[in-house]
């Protein structure tokens, strides 16, 4: 695998440092795929692409920069923090675990989640949660057109905005907005926003960390006309 | 897939370390396009009665004469300069006398670029050898554009290679593919526009090139550009001010954005601009889908 020239040092529990200025991506993956708990700090990232990808174990993980693609990816079980913004594909299909941006995070944030958190504290980008199965996003910002686009389980958290054609073809996701929506997408709908759904929202957003009441939100899913084919609606295919 | 870089100076201090930035930005690029390298340098503009172009031409060539012969036939002091397979030319003359002589005497010869600062520099391969080529750590300027090229849709050559020239002082690079280039080409070519090769990109400069031919102004050629371009795109285009920056509505092509006291920069992937100095005080953004950014002196 080539040098590594990673730190150990002590700071209550064992803490593992990887400089990605100096340090490959690839052995801090190996380093984090090899280990079963600790915390790993990773300093310059540099904007590097699929740090921190793939790790099966209930790690913490503190990146303290921007990142590239797909950071994050594939999460289960780990928590992972990001101090600055995050390029395209952040938490793609993260499977359990918490995944959280402090800044902004680019395309397809959290596409095809299948469990766990992610939390985004700036904005996200087009297409946040496209064909999410059951992850919950929580981003404190605004999100770009496209956003839940064919997604089937979980719940995406807006506080701020959502861009155009919010929920496009969505399934059985359950989606929050707090601030304007534009146009929706094919299928979406707003929905009535019972008790049920408010102590729901409270608890998500109290979980995350979230400051944001949960009444001041409306939801919208699936109308369900599209997902079951009905000659009546073909030209709305 | 390609790289597309941009910096712009506010800071002058910084001009003489204009390539060297933009050779680091470049570089980290390579991934995305390894083809071929370019880049449009703004720089020592020439004075009102001056003009300057940047000359190519494959293989061995006699500057020398060239100069010679040019300066001879138009009656004016011309400068000529040697850049690896590049040349630019400085003529005390208008710009117009210089291309048809050129395009008269010297059909082996391509104008990458015409104005009064630009100059164009493009050639296939990594983007590393192209900057230990051009020794791009030594030139200055106040604003820059490159491009590295990962081909899609045409072929691997220096002239299919970015940045296109779409004018006096202009040119655009481009990430992303256009669907209607053949149609609106045969149009372009009917509206008297010179496109050299098969490439969408080069399409895209066409398209500009005529708008700005018919009085539109940047901003408004590249919003109708939102119209008549169907395809995906990101444009870096270079002025002789700055540099403007659109995406398509879809947006599917990435671009990053950031801002310091002493500098603005655009990139395919922020990496690119995790090279610059005092990045970690840096404003960083992603330009919204369908919107035109620009930014002059």
């Amino acid at each position: 695998m080539g040098t590594r020239t990673c730190h150990r040092v002590y700071l209550g529990s064992l803490m593992t440092t990887f400089d990605l200025n100096t340090d490959s991506v690839r052995a801090l993956n190996q380093s984090l795929h090899d280990a079963s708990s600790g915390h790993t700090s990773v300093t310059k990232p540099g904007g590097q692409h699929c740090i921190a990808c793939g790790i099966d174990a209930a790690l913490e993980v503190s990146i303290d920069g921007h990142v590239g693609y797909y950071c994050a990816g594939m999460n289960q079980e780990a928590h992972i923090t990001i101090t600055g913004n995050a390029g395209p594909g952040v938490a793609e299909n993260i499977m359990s675990g918490t995944v959280r941006v402090k800044g902004n995070a680019s395309q397809y944030a959290g596409a095809s989640g299948h469990g766990g958190t992610l939390i985004i504290e700036g904005d996200a980008s087009s297409r946040c949660g496209i064909s999410m199965k059951g992850v919950d996003i929580v981003v404190a910002g605004s999100v770009g057109h496209m956003s839940a686009f064919m997604a089937q389980k979980g719940r995406l958290v807006i506080c701020g905005d959502a861009g155009d054609f919010l929920g496009d073809s969505i399934y059985e996701a359950c989606i929050y907005v707090r601030g304007a929506v534009g146009e929706l997408g094919a299928d979406c709908i707003e929905k009535e926003m019972t008790d049920q759904h408010v102590q729901d929202l409270t608890q998500l957003l109290a979980a995350t960390g979230i400051d944001a009441a949960a009444d001041e939100f409306r939801r919208y899913g699936s109308a369900r006309k599209l997902y079951h084919f009905d000659i009546d609606h073909a030209n709305d295919y | 897939m390609c790289g597309i870089v941009g910096i712009y100076l506010k800071n002058e201090r910084l001009n003489p370390e204009l390539g060297k930035l933009l050779a680091a930005m470049l570089i980290e690029m390579s991934d995305r396009g390894p083809d071929s390298a370019g880049i449009a340098l703004y720089r020592d503009p020439v004075a009102d009665s001056s003009c300057k172009l940047t000359l190519h031409t494959a293989g061995a060539y006699d500057w020398d004469a060239l100069q010679t012969a040019m300066a001879a036939h138009l009656q004016a002091d011309v400068k000529l300069e040697v850049h690896a397979s590049h040349a630019v030319v400085i003529a005390a003359t208008d710009v117009a006398s210089v291309q048809d002589w050129l395009s008269a005497e010297h059909p082996e010869l391509q104008i990458m670029s015409a104005g009064s600062c630009i100059e164009i520099y493009k050639e296939k391969g990594l983007p590393s050898e192209f900057v230990r080529q051009f020794k791009l750590h030594e030139l200055n300027g106040t604003h820059a554009l490159g491009h590295t090229r990962m081909a899609t849709e045409s072929a691997v050559t220096t002239e299919h290679s970015h940045p296109f020239s779409t004018g006096m002082d202009l040119c655009l690079v481009h990430n992303g593919s256009l669907s209607n280039h053949n149609r609106l080409r045969r149009f372009l070519r009917d509206q008297g526009v010179s496109i050299q090769t098969d490439n969408d990109s080069e399409v895209a400069a066409g398209y500009l090139m005529w708008r700005l031919r018919e009085g539109d102004s940047l901003e408004t050629a590249l919003e109708r550009a939102l119209v008549d371009l169907d395809g995906f795109y990101t444009f870096a285009i270079g002025t002789r001010d700055g540099f403007a920056v659109l995406r398509d509505p879809i947006a599917c092509k990435p671009a990053v954005m950031a801002e310091t006291d002493d500098w603005v920069a655009m990139a395919s992937e922020f990496r690119a601009i995790a090279q610059l100095p005092g990045v970690d005080n840096a404003t960083i953004w992603e330009p919204a889908p369908a919107t035109v950014y620009t930014w002059g002196h």
